[in-house]
Order: structure tokens, then sequence, then C-alpha cells
């Protein structure tokens, strides 16, 4: 089984040495990985022309979703519950794998095949299976993968991003006693044939859910690799899991939404496939866990909703120079990259996850990829506050006590220009001091400090000059 | 060139100079004390064009480090200086993105006062002001320098700030302009990122070195020497690197 407990506490970010991939092996294609998938979306939302307007409706047509979930939510059941759907609402991730074993269990279920799935990731789904002595097998390739590896994803779309062909090659001959290769499509056809053999004899199937849509009572799961059609479509169950914030009001949004996140995503067009499922088909059964997990206490804080607007398509991972270098473990729980650290702080908690939203230079390149808009460097400075000011690790006496006397001597000029003659005296004895205190010294060992100039301040300058600088009558050389 | 990912809700309405009319100059913190050439340049820049400055010297910081960290009340005093300083005045050009973005756009986050909102919404950066206000894309100066500009990303995503300061550039006479690969990606600084993940701010800023170096430029320039400050700690030290300048463009702005 997956190790998919929670690692927050000991999450590698903000120590001093922190600068490489967290995964084995360092993969370097990991980050060039993630670079080429932002080269590929961009190439492809070069060619919608009015790609920054699909933006702003779908930002809005999420604020209204988030918004009216009440609603929209007792709509969808509603609807689909008409067409032979049982939907199931739980409000943690406790209650959520109560309800799942329970279905199994009730239905004597031996071995479910899984498609993929962020939520079962949030229950720890597999664990709960495994306690029961249910097989749960990942049916995703790369979800496959992690989990014959016993790790955890790297990346909420593609997440065995971190292994190489040699290392699957390696992998698969090892527990699965097949002869070693490191071509992609013969290690494809393994997997293939392993997992072939788990749909036709499992007694339940489990799938995600991208969109859920209130007005038809339908819900949609996209992919790229069939497996989630075996998986839903081969076992006499499906169990689909939802949060609720993948409610849209209509199907008429549906085709611009899918078509946002296969490109942000994966840079294709459209999926491979697309799942509408409306209620259960005959002699089959349908059930749809609707999981609340800590995403009302978003809502609760007006400033961070926009979080609940992600479609999880994975681009400000990709695009995030961060995440490029330290990769998806060190972010500790399941979502890793900037939508890990602004939601994240929300679902855990900032007790645990306060750390996250300091590990950003707020360069807003996530932003500039988030197919719906999320103010993402935003919300993280606001989460910064939030973190300094409740139970966080980032609640610290002595940065506080820092920053009061940081504000204070810049509330004055002449405490600043003392503030920083102090600084320019530090700076200028640096190089002879044989030692600098830990962060201090991780800085100036990459780094030579700045150089202070002999001619003073600025304001000197403009005191003796620049005061009496006259503006010249004709502006010349205007373009 | 075109901009990266142009960002077209950037589109700022930008109000009309009167010629005459003063400029407050904000010279930022670090600037005023390690770069005051810079502002001497950008004081210059500004007087050839007929405008008359002041230089409230009430001033002290933006608040932004701290802003950045979390720490808004302890920000919101200094927002609270920086407005007392600049609030008679109309107009304030500052030569940094990442310091204008600070006011222009995130005071509001610290306090939403009307007054403190709009002291922060006339704040303008130096290029943009050349460029957007006055008209001015061309300054005359003269540089026989292989030059290379870095674009700091708080000036370009939370102002929409790039043509500007790249027009300005690219009209000096005798320059040779290189193209930054990967221009849109991040050199690390971040502020008080470079001391909370210092390693990872490194390694960022390695990777900008390295694109900076396959430009062959001499010069890198920046509307930021906030973040030319981390790259310009990693150029010097290498020897094979240290040759490279960090330049404010407004020092390129005057050259003759
Ligand atoms: S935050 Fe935006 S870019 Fe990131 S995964 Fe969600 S939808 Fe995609």
């Amino acid at each position: 089984m997956s190790d998919h407990s929670l690692h927050l506490e000991g999450a590698p970010f903000l120590k001093a040495e922190n600068a490489g991939l967290y995964e084995p092996n360092g993969s370097k294609s990991m980050a060039v990985c993630a670079e080429r998938s932002t080269k590929h979306n961009q190439e492809l939302l070069a060619q919608i022309p009015y790609y920054q307007d699909w933006r702003t409706a779908a930002n809005g047509i999420k604020d209204y979703a988030i918004g009216n979930l009440d609603k929209l939510l007792v709509e969808f059941e509603r609807n689909i519950t008409a067409r032979g759907a049982v939907v199931h609402w739980a409000e943690d991730a406790e209650e959520a794998n109560r309800i799942v074993l329970k279905i199994a269990q009730e239905n004597n279920v031996k071995t479910v095949v899984k498609a993929k799935s962020m939520v079962s990731e949030e229950m720890e789904l597999n664990h709960t299976f495994a306690a029961a002595g249910i097989r749960a097998v990942e049916t995703d390739l790369g979800e496959y993968l992690v989990q014959l590896a016993n790790q955890r994803p790297t990346h909420i779309v593609t997440p065995a991003l971190h292994l190489s062909a040699e290392d699957v090659g390696k992998l698969l001959s090892e527990k699965l006693n097949e002869p070693y290769t490191a071509e992609h499509q013969a290690l494809t056809d393994i997997a293939r044939r392993h997992l072939r053999e788990e749909f036709i004899n499992a007694d339940m199937g489990m799938s995600g859910c991208n969109f859920g849509i209130a007005d038809t009572g339908s819900f949609v799961v996209v992919e790229n690799e069939g497996n989630a059609g075996l998986s839903t479509a081969t076992p006499p169950i499906h169990v689909a899991l939802m949060g609720i914030e993948k409610v849209i009001p209509s199907i008429r949004y549906l085709p611009q939404f899918l078509n946002l996140l296969a490109r942000s995503g994966t840079g294709q067009k459209l999926t491979t496939y697309t799942h509408l499922f409306h209620g259960a088909t005959p002699g089959r059964k349908l059930h749809i866990v609707i999981l609340d997990n800590g995403r009302t206490k978003v809502l609760a804080d007006p400033k961070a909703r926009m979080g609940l607007f992600c479609i999880r398509c994975g681009a400000c991972l990709n695009v995030c120079p961060v995440y490029r270098r330290v990769g998806g473990w060190a972010y500790g729980w399941v979502y890793p990259g900037p939508i890990g650290s602004i939601i994240t702080p929300h679902l855990v908690g900032l007790d645990k996850a306060g750390k996250l939203p300091f590990a950003s230079s707020l360069c807003g390149a996530c932003n500039e990829v988030c197919p719906v808009k999320i103010d993402i460097p935003h919300q993280l400075v606001h989460l910064r506050h939030r973190a300094v000011n409740e139970p966080s690790p980032m609640n610290l006496m002595s940065e506080r006590f820092i920053w009061r006397a940081w504000s204070w001597m810049f509330q004055g000029p002449k405490r600043y220009g003392l503030a920083m003659w102090a600084v320019k005296l530090g700076v200028r004895l640096a190089p002879f001091l044989p030692w600098h205190p830990d962060k201090l010294g991780a800085w100036t060992r990459g780094r030579a400090l700045p150089q202070v100039p002999a001619r003073g301040s600025f304001r000197k300058w403009w005191r003796q000059e620049g005061k009496d600088l006259k503006p010249q009558e004709q502006p010349n050389n205007k373009g | 060139m075109t901009q990266p990912h142009s960002s077209p809700e950037h589109k700022w309405e930008y109000p009309k100079y009167e010629p005459g009319e003063t400029v407050a100059l904000f010279i930022p913190c670090y600037i005023d004390q390690f770069f005051p050439e810079i502002g001497e340049a950008t004081a210059k820049l500004l007087t050839k064009y007929g405008v008359p400055l002041a230089y409230p010297e009430e001033q002290t910081c933006c608040g932004q480090p701290a802003f950045n960290s979390g720490y808004w009340e302890e920000a919101r005093g200094v927002i609270h200086q920086f407005c007392k300083a600049f609030e008679s005045y109309k107009w304030i050009v500052s030569p940094s993105g990442s310091c204008t973005a600070m006011c222009r756009v995130f005071f509001e986050h610290v306090d939403p006062d009307e007054r403190i909102v709009g002291i922060g919404r006339r704040v303008f950066e130096l290029t943009e002001f050349l460029v957007n206000i006055l008209g001015v894309t061309d300054t005359g100066a003269r540089y026989p320098h292989k030059v290379t500009m870095h674009s700091g990303c708080h000036g370009r995503r939370e102002l929409g700030i790039f043509n500007q300061p790249l027009t300005l550039l690219q009209n000096i006479r005798d320059i040779d302009y290189r193209e930054l690969p990967n221009i849109e990606e991040c050199c690390g600084f971040g502020g008080t990122f470079s001391v909370k993940m210092p390693g990872t701010s490194l390694a960022m800023g390695k990777t900008k070195v390295e694109n900076i170096v396959k430009t062959g430029a001499d010069v890198v320039t920046s509307i930021d020497i906030s973040c030319l400050m981390h790259v310009g700690g990693i150029l010097r030290r290498d020897k094979a690197t240290r040759h490279i300048q960090c330049k404010h463009i407004a020092e390129l702005l005057v050259q003759e």
C-alpha cells in the first residue's frame, strides 16, 4: 500500500539546505517534463483566440457554483437519484471511508479496480481497503506504478513523473516477475496485461469525478488510458468519489471546461476519453460519495474561496519554479505545487501545513496559467498573514519581534537612517566574519552580498545636488 | 519579441499628466542606501523631460518585506508612514516594479481605507511613467554594449510592465540587445523567500545565470535592481561570470 500518511510536520520546506528534488534519484527528467508540458500547453492555448475570455468566464461560472453549492448539489443529487444512482454525503475522510467500505462489504467485494481519484488519495482509501482485507488496484498507469513501488504520487495529473523508464523496468521486473526492459511500449504492454486480469476479476470499480452537472444530474470522468472506462463499466458496482466543489450548474458549460482542462493539464485539445454518467445502468449499481473533508472551511474564509475553483489540471505545478526544483513529495500531502500550498492549509489545518504558503517566491506563474484564473499568489500572502497570527509553525515570537522592531524603525526617517547604517555596517563586516548563522550562511555561500557604495545614500545626494536639478524646458527626443 | 503570455487584464487607465506637475520620487530603501546611482539616474531622466521633482524625506519603505512575510500589522505602520510622506503629491514615480506593485496592488490588502488605496494607486514605475504617461519611447541614450534584460515577475505579472522597458532599451543607440531565454521564469529572489528557502532560491538563480551566460551579454538590466542584487551576487561568486555587470535600466537610459 502506498504510504499516504501526513508528512507535513516533517515537510522539508524552509530548511536552509533545501535545494533538490525530494524524490529518490532526484530524477532530473521530472523538472524537464514539467517544463516541456508547460511549453506544450502554451502552444495549444495560443490556438484559442478567446483564451483569456474563456478563463474569465470559467472563473465566473465557478464563482457562481461555489456560491450556490447548497442548491446545486441538491439539484445534482435529485436528478441523478431519479435515474437510479445512490448519493451519499460524507463530512470527512473517515465517514467517506466508512461509506465506501460498507458498500464493498455488503456486496462481498474482494477486489476493487480504481481509476484515478484525488479524493481517494485524500481519504487514504487504499489503507482502509487493506485493513479490511480487500484488494484495491490502481489502474491509472502512473498510479499503478506508484502503488507497486509503495510510494506517493508526485503530481496530481502525472503521478509517476519522478520515475524514469529504467526505474519502471526495474519495478516491474521486481514486483511482477517480468523480464527487465526500459522500452516504453514494452513496459506499457506488461502493465496492460496485468491490469486486464484485474478488470475482469474485479467486484467493484471506483472513479473520481471531474465535473458534477447539476441541471442534468450527470457527472464526468476524463482520462487517456481507457482504464477509467474499464474500471467503471466492467464490475457490477461503480462507486464515484466527488468533492463538493466539483459541481457546475449546467451541461452547457461543460465543453468549455473540458477544453480548458485538457489543454491546461496535458496539452491535448481534448482528453482521449470523456465519460458522462447519467445514472445506474440496468442490472448495475452506481454510488456517488460526495465529500466535504474541510472544503466548507475554505468557504468560511471569504478571501480564500477561489481555492475551491480548482479543476485539478496540474498546470500550476508544471510551471512552478519551486515545484520543478523540490518535486511533489516536499509538499507533504496529496496536493503538491501552488494549488497544494493554498488548499492543504485549509483542508488539514494551518497548524500542520502552515509552512506551505511560504514555499513560493510569489512569482505568479501559477496564476498566469491557471485555466480558472485562481489568484494563487494573493491567496498565498493571505495565508501567510493567517499563518503568522494563528497556531502554526510559522507563528514565531522571534520573527514577530524582528518585524515589530523593523516596523518601528521604518516609521521615522531618522530611525530608518540609523537602521540602514547598521545594515550597511553588517554588510561591510560580513566578509570578515568566520561564520554566518544558519540562513544567512546559506545565502552568502552561493551569493556575494551587495557592495556598500562609497558615495553614501540617495538622500544625501538629493540634499547636496538633486534638489537643485532644474527641469529642462523642452522635452527632447520624444518618441 | 512579445510579452510572454500577455495578461490583458492589466490595462491600466493611465491618468493624463499636465506639464509642470510635480512628481514625487519614491526611492525604495535598498536603492537609497545601496544603489544611490539608480535614484540619481531616475531624477536626471525625469528632469530631462521637464518634470519638476520632489523627494519627500519622510519616506522609508513600501512595507513589502513585512507584507510578503505575513506581518501585515507591522507592514501597516510603514505603509502609513509612506502615505504620510506622499499624501500631498498627485504623481509618485519609483524605479522599481516590485515596490510599485506593492503600492498599487497590495496596499488594499493591508488597509482598504480609501485614502491609503488612493495614494498607492498614484505610484507608477519609471519606465511605465516614461512610456505610458509621458509618451517617451526613445531617451536618446547611447550604450554600445551587449545587453540582456531580466523581467521581474511583480512588475510584469501584477502591473503588466514588459514592453515599456524593452522598447526603451531597444531604442538605445548602438546597443546590442540579446534576448534572454526563458525570460518569464522567476530569478528566485522573492525577497524573504531567498532567506526562508535559500537553497531553492539559489537553484533558481543559477538557472537564471545560465540563461544570462547563454546570451553572451556583458550587462544584465532590469527595472528591478532587487532581482539583480541576487542574480549579481551569484554572478560575482564565479570567476567565469564575474565580468557580467548588473545595471538598472535607468542607468542605461541616461548614458550619452
Ligand atoms: S489551481 Fe488552477 S492551474 Fe492549478 S491545478 Fe487547479 S485549475 Fe489547474
